[in-house]
């Protein structure tokens, strides 16, 4: 790969609706080639924090990917400058094909001379994410066909044609078997070496194993960030996810939320 | 100065007519995301009410007077045999909703043909309503338009009221908002779908019975409305009813006032580009719930 | 990127299906090509050979409205818009070529009779000189209407007005265009609209002769708009636009801007309703309000949903079945015209979206892999599952 990584920078950045605060100066950095995961309760603004880095919604702040800043820019642009994401509900073509899925996100950048002549065979870099999601036998096959754990691949495959150099993954597991956790898992480590990962995740147990660095967001802020063994020794995340300040006398219990 | 509050009186009661109609249709797209195109006929259905029974009341004050809860029935029944039938099938596919309620509009057309003849009828307005009220400052009134106006603020005051005391005003601004929540909730979905479609078909019989005060009844009376109705709901915004009082008037004078200034095509051309630039300052309407949906 | 050695995917699904083998693109080619040598045989040779001058005008005219259905085939059945207002380019197309063709007809420097008649003007309005010269008034007919569909299109699909919002404000347009024909009836014809047409380049309208030159000309055409929306559904930006159908949002998280996706197919449709009304007028001889208002505009979209929407050829065979069934049954009996139409509606629309072609598919697919077909599920599954659990 000839591109460089680049990191994300994030400078209190601020969210709201209506009144609502949803993100409340929210700065964090992750380090180019990163896994970072986001955590923390239903409510703490980890969906629209990455709503707000891909141009979903408005925000205030600044973002910035390399030296890249993105906040102002329209999501299409932003998704250009190779920030891609997935949604918690996955969300393919059901009426396309795993092939026509993978091309149209390998696309983005042609010119309309090729959009508008048919595609012949299928190209080089779909044809390698084929092979790494696994789904080259099921290429012809409706996407909408597909079971739950292989959407969520193909949407990953979609990043990874589409040429991502930051990958922002809503929930990527979530309704995964044991085994297609495991195997998610090992696909993040390996994009990650020409990358940048962020992942959203309630799992513990796929965090502990796959997490190089992890933010606890809390009522739209950071609440602590460092190491899996960092965070999950720091009292304010227990507190938050206990419900109740650990006092000195209990001895300090992983969090198992 | 008359000129011009004259023109504006004239405005404000094209909007009452449309407010009419259009509070009927925010309530069943707000609430349901249904476009009902055969709306238009329930307004015919109204008018064909109150002609029908002038000819058996042939008092025209009593006859208008028990119209308008007879016109209330018979449309808003209408409006729950057309949602069990049809609409309630069809909740996931808008366009497809709109293109069978186009259909129904047809065929109900045809039907007032086949019964009332193809000719329009007219009926006697109550000799109340058919002077003018001479204001200070040498203004008239018609008093028809009036009537008009004030039945249109009652249904607003009526619905507003309705919606947020009564139970099942709750629960429709429950299934308004959030319509998963509220089926958990408890709530019966489906009986709330149906309750507001017959109060919101309801308004459209009382908007065909304030027609009749206004211009002769014919099977196609509703077709030129529904649009201009629906423009309305789309510019007010859904889930509010504000937006669509808003709306109803400031429509209602710029089409008066485009009228005084040009003509009666230039002026609905003038509308039409003053809504698409209207959407591109607010594309969701003016008022709007939001949610965080991706849709 | 790198390659892998493990495949982690199917380490988790060790039984991919077969996949059935894909018909090579040169195999579609081959089909598609005797499907269009069989409709050119159709539309060339057989229909002139078996009908009458009468009946061959009528089946241009009905051309004409397929025309219009292959376009909006592609903007709502490919792309999801409702376009309820096609009329309004139609319309736009019709009268272009019907201003010229009056003017034609009124020799140079003379005004239409129309105009003449009703005696308000004492010369012709500004707008209507340039349609004096075929090369503005050709040209016009296509580009007029999809500049109008551009603005339009570009003013609400960039704002992301959508679904019924759109469906509503096409609608919108086509009243108010109307509305404004009528209006201006000094200059436009008002509610007779542009009537009379006697020539058509030089060749005069009543002649069979000519009308058949008129016929062969819409055939032609029609076949050409085929191929070109063949052709469009089947390359990348087909693909695409059925992306953009089915999901707005994450078509441009991939990084694409949908507002040009869908501007570029109702840009087309528009210029092929355009053409159509182009075409129309010298088949029929006539255009008029009545013609591109509300009503035909949503009749256009019947035949389409009739005939399969999202497919070529259903739209075309579908409006010309509903044309086709309008004239045989609204002459006679008009009142069950109007309740068969209106079922038809009904019917197809709630309870066979896909149209007959969507019976077709089903029917091939039942024959073609039996084999394939979903693990029993439904009745006897589950008196097979209760038989267990008991």
């Amino acid at each position: 790969m000839t591109e460089q990584l680049h990191g994300l920078y994030v400078r209190d950045l601020r969210v709201s609706f209506d009144g609502f605060t949803a993100v409340d100066g929210v700065s964090l950095d992750v380090a180019p080639g990163d896994i970072r995961f986001l955590i923390g309760p239903n409510g703490a603004g980890k969906t629209t924090l990455v709503d707000a880095v891909t141009g979903l919604v408005r925000a205030t702040g600044s973002v910035r990917f390399g030296d890249r800043e993105l906040l102002g820019r329209p999501v299409h642009r932003i998704s250009r400058l190779g920030v891609g994401r997935t949604f918690q509900t996955s969300t393919v073509f059901e009426e396309l094909t795993v092939l026509q899925n993978l091309d149209i996100a390998a696309g983005a950048r042609r010119g309309w001379a090729t959009l508008l002549r048919r595609r012949h065979g299928t190209p080089d870099e779909v044809a390698e994410a084929l092979e790494i999601i696994g789904l080259a036998s099921r290429a012809d096959q409706l996407a909408g066909t597909l079971a739950h754990g292989q959407k969520q691949w193909l949407e990953i495959g979609m990043l990874l044609v589409q040429d991502a150099r930051l990958l922002l993954l809503d929930e990527p597991v979530a309704g995964m078997s044991h085994e297609e956790r495991d195997a998610t898992g090992q696909l993040l480590e390996k994009v990650s070496r020409d990358r940048t990962v962020v992942v959203i995740e309630h799992d513990m147990d796929f965090l502990r194993r796959f997490a190089r660095t992890v933010t606890v967001l809390h009522a739209g802020k950071v609440l602590s960030e460092g190491t899996v063994a960092q965070v999950q020794a720091d009292p304010r995340v227990q507190e938050v996810y206990l419900g109740h300040p650990v006092d000195a006398g209990t001895a300090p219990t992983p969090t198992e939320a | 100065m008359t000129v011009l509050i004259g023109q504006l009186f004239t405005g404000v009661s094209i909007g009452a007519v449309l407010l009419l109609i259009a509070l009927g249709l925010a309530l069943t797209f707000g609430q349901m995301g249904v476009i009902n195109m055969a709306h238009g006929e329930f307004i015919m259905a109204g008018a064909y009410t109150t002609y029908v029974l002038q000819q058996t009341i042939s008092a025209a004050g009593w006859s208008l007077l028990v119209a308008l809860p007879v016109a209330f029935v018979v449309a808003g029944a209408m409006g729950v045999l057309l949602e069990f039938l049809l609409i309630r099938r069809l909740y996931a596919r808008p366009l497809d909703t709109l293109l069978v309620t186009w259909g129904v509009s047809l065929i109900l057309q045809q039907l007032a043909r086949d019964i009332f003849g193809s000719p329009n009828v007219q009926t006697r307005a109550p000799d109340l309503l058919t002077g003018n009220i001479a204001l200070p400052g040498g203004i008239t009134v018609a008093n028809n338009r009036l009537f008009i106006l004030a039945l249109a603020a009652s249904a607003v005051v009526a619905l507003t009221v309705a919606l947020r005391v009564t139970p099942l005003g709750r629960r429709i601004r429950a299934v308004v908002q959030n319509r998963d929540l509220a089926a958990v909730s408890g709530i019966a979905t489906a009986r709330v779908d149906r309750m507001t479609f017959f109060i919101g078909s309801g308004l459209a019989g009382i908007a065909g019975v304030a027609l009749t005060l206004l211009g002769p009844i014919g099977p196609t009376m509703g077709t030129n409305l529904i649009i201009d109705a629906f423009l309305v709901v789309v510019v007010g915004g859904i889930g509010q009813l504000k937006g669509t009082v808003i709306v109803a008037f400031a429509l209602g004078v710029l089409q008066a006032s485009g009228e005084y200034l040009t003509t009666l095509s230039v002026a609905k051309v003038m509308v039409f580009i003053a809504i698409v630039a209207f959407l591109q300052w607010r594309p969701q309407g003016m008022f709007t719930l939001r949610t965080r949906s991706l849709a | 990127m790198t390659t892998v050695a493990r495949d982690p995917v199917t380490a988790a699904d060790p039984e991919p299906p077969p996949t059935k083998p894909a018909a090579g693109p040169s195999r579609h080619r081959f089909r598609a090509a005797v499907g269009f040598a069989f409709g050119a045989a159709l539309l060339f040779a057989v229909a002139p050979l078996m009908l009458s001058d009468f009946r061959l005008s009528l089946l241009a005219k009905y051309l004409c409205v397929a025309m219009v259905a292959v376009g909006i085939g592609l903007a709502w059945g490919r792309g999801g818009m409702l376009a309820l207002g096609q009329g309004v380019f139609f319309g736009l197309g019709g009268y272009a070529m019907a201003m010229h063709l009056k003017l034609a007809d009124a020799g140079p420097g003379n005004m239409p009779d129309f105009m003449l008649l009703y005696g308000q003007l004492d010369e012709l309005p500004l707008w209507w000189r340039p349609f004096a010269s075929p090369w503005f008034a050709l040209p016009a007919t296509v580009l007029l209407p999809m500049a109008v569909a551009f603005v339009l299109g570009s003013l609400v699909f960039r704002r992301r007005v959508r679904g019924a919002y759109f469906a509503i404000l096409s609608q919108a347009l086509a009243a108010a265009m109307v509305i404004l024909l009528i209006g201006q009836q000094g200059t436009t014809g008002g509610t007779n609209g542009l009537t009379d047409i006697q020539g058509f380049f030089g060749y005069d309208l009543d002649d069979p002769v000519n009308q058949r030159m008129v016929y062969f000309i819409i055939a032609g055409t029609l076949l050409a708009l085929l191929a070109l929306t063949r052709h469009l559904m089947q390359s990348r930006y087909g693909e695409l636009l059925v992306a953009v159908r089915d999901s707005e949002e994450r078509v441009r998280f991939l990084g694409y801007d949908p507002a040009t996706v869908k501007l570029v197919a109702y840009v087309v449709a528009a210029g092929m309703a355009g053409l159509a009304g182009a075409l129309f007028v010298p088949a029929v001889g006539i255009i008029s309000p009545a013609l591109i208002g509300i009503v035909p505009s949503i009749e256009f979209v019947i035949g389409v949903a009739i005939g399969g929407r999202a497919t070529l050829l259903g739209p075309v065979l579908g409006a010309v079945a509903v044309a086709w069934a309008r004239t045989a049954l609204s002459e006679r009996f008009p009142g069950t015209w109007t309740y068969l139409q209106g079922l038809l509606f009904v019917v197809v629309v709630a309870f066979l979206p896909g149209g007959l072609a969507s019976l077709i598919g089903l029917a091939r697919r039942r024959d073609r892999e039996p084999a394939d077909a979903d693990p029993p599920a439904g009745l006897f599954a589950r008196l097979r599952r209760r038989r267990e659990a008991a």
